[in-house]
């Protein structure tokens, strides 16, 4: 079944409530022009299958 | 020769080394230069006369008593406005860093450059918090392009590359996290070394993306890059990841040139736009490379790193992105609420998909030593431009100046980028990227293209 499409609006306002970040109406547009465009790089990185030992690259020494 | 506007860092040193000119007359002429030629270009922030002069006094007493006053003797220097200078706010481009205290103390890297006889002068334009490649910044206005005032310095780092592209200083500090280093040196015809991750501390400046920030200088030539780099390295345990290796200083290793050294093209994304591969084919040419190396998912990778990159901004600034989003610049504010809601999921993998993706690069440095990339894909765009075409398509000017940038910091490889006039006489850049901690490798090719003619900075009289 294809996936749907990302709907950036609904992910803003939904996202922007549960964290609790007020979103003025004047930039909400722009919010969403901008994490449409991270979704989009979001689905090249995702869609790439990666082994399951591969760690994350940030390294925290204690 | 330390009289000429143009004068390299290492002339003006040798020069108050020598006793020829005293460091307080380099200042005094330096500062005139920055009076008079700033207003057009708009690259400092702040300019620190009264400490400039203490500065270049204490390098003259020292060298009166017979101590050495420093490899840097008398060089004046200017930093991004994201590095902490003892007495000056650091806006990091923002409107809301200028309510903060003056800095108590000088950034690791600026102590550094003090202490080998360089004389600090001023604060340098930036784009809000790092967050952008054309220093269009909303708060302080635009830095103009040295080379046609209408057009950008590129950035994030662009009063760093105006300033010295434009001849008000020999030397100044960046930082770059997708590109902010290389964008800018590319686009003011200077050069500009993005060292490999964690090799120079970034203690007392201001992070935007702490995975992938770097720090270094900006100069009109090799060897003065190589003498600042140089006199930066070392442990810092104040930056976490700043390196335990001892310092590798590169100056003495210039003159070796590219002997020795296997140097192949960058291929698939980095093919590069007309202009673009014309640089890099000239740069190939010269040094006689035709052997060819992908870098196996690069547009990927570029991809993860706008995802970090945004996720990270957007989380340091979190606390006033809810309480005060309207005193950000609007040219950053809207990337910065959307890097906010970047779900983990994608960061995380992100930051696999970073694991991966050295794996496969660092394979390819078994066969090679230096691979050529172009900077960007087009010269310095017009200040306001919204899009640029590359190759028949129009797209937006400004995150895609870091197309051929970001996937290479991204697993934080060292890179030079070496100044070429494109065709339409702008300035252009080619990226000589070498092995992680290779840093002299990249500099000794730059160095024999220098020599050679192949590769020069162009400044212009500000």
């Amino acid at each position: 079944m294809a996936e749907p499409p990302f709907d950036a609006e609904a992910y803003v306002d939904a996202a922007a409530r549960l964290i609790g970040l007020p979103l003025d109406p004047a930039h909400r547009p722009g919010v969403i022009v901008n994490v449409a465009r991270i979704a989009e790089m979001a689905k090249l990185v995702m869609d790439f299958p990666l082994p399951d030992e591969i760690e994350p690259a940030a390294v925290f020494r204690p | 020769m330390s009289g000429s506007i143009f004068a390299s860092a290492l002339e003006i040193a040798a020069a108050v080394r020598a006793g020829e000119v005293r460091a307080i007359e380099v200042a005094e002429s330096a500062l005139a230069r920055i009076e008079a030629g700033n207003p057009r270009l708009n690259a400092f922030t702040a300019i620190t006369g009264e400490r400039a002069l203490a500065a270049a006094r204490a390098v003259d007493d020292r060298r009166a008593n017979g101590a050495d006053p420093g490899p840097l003797a008398g060089v004046p220097f200017a930093v991004k406005n994201l590095f902490d200078l003892a007495g000056v706010v650091t806006l990091a481009g923002s409107k809301i860093d200028a309510e903060r205290a003056p800095a108590t103390a000088d950034a690791t890297v600026v102590g550094r450059l003090i202490a080998a006889g360089a004389v600090p002068i001023g604060a340098l334009n930036m784009d809000e918090y790092a967050y952008g490649f054309t220093t269009e910044n909303t708060h302080y206005g635009p830095t103009h392009n040295p080379h046609d005032l209408a057009r950008v310095a590129g950035g994030s780092s662009g009063g760093s590359a105006a300033s010295v592209g434009g001849g008000l200083v020999p030397l100044s500090l960046g930082s770059d996290t997708n590109g902010s280093i290389r964008v800018p040196a590319a686009l003011c015809g200077i050069f500009g070394l993005k060292p490999t991750y964690g090799r120079l501390s970034r203690a007392g400046a201001r992070l935007f993306s702490a995975s992938l920030d770097h720090v270094g200088p900006f100069a009109r030539s090799v060897a003065d890059l190589a003498a600042a780099y140089d006199a930066m390295q070392g442990p810092d345990s104040r930056d976490p990841v700043c390196t335990g290796r001892a310092a590798e200083p590169a100056s003495g290793e210039l003159a070796r040139g590219a002997a020795g050294l296997r140097i192949a093209i960058a291929s698939g994304h980095f093919a590069g736009t007309e202009v673009a591969a014309a640089a890099v084919a000239t740069v190939a040419g010269a040094l006689g490379a035709t052997a060819q190396v992908e870098l196996p998912q690069a547009a990927r990778a570029r991809a993860a790193a706008f995802i970090i990159t945004a996720a990270e901004g957007g989380s340091l600034h979190f606390a006033d992105l809810k309480s005060r989003a309207g005193d950000f610049d609007p040219m950053t504010r809207d990337r910065f609420l959307a890097g906010a809601l970047v779900p983990a999921s994608w960061v995380i993998e992100a930051q696999r998909f970073r694991r991966w993706y050295r794996e496969q690069v660092l394979k390819l440095f078994r066969d090679v030593d230096i691979v050529l990339a172009p900077a960007t894909p087009c010269t310095a765009p017009l200040i306001g431009q919204e899009t640029i075409e590359i190759d028949g398509a129009t797209v937006p000017a400004r995150p895609y100046l870091g197309v051929y940038t970001q996937p290479l910091s991204f697993i934080g490889l060292p890179v030079v980028v070496a100044p070429l006039r494109a065709a339409d006489t702008l300035p252009i850049g080619v990226q000589i990227v070498a092995a992680p901690w290779r840093e002299a490798d990249a500099l000794r090719v730059a160095w024999a293209l220098e020599r050679d003619g192949i590769t020069r900075s162009s400044p212009v009289n500000s």
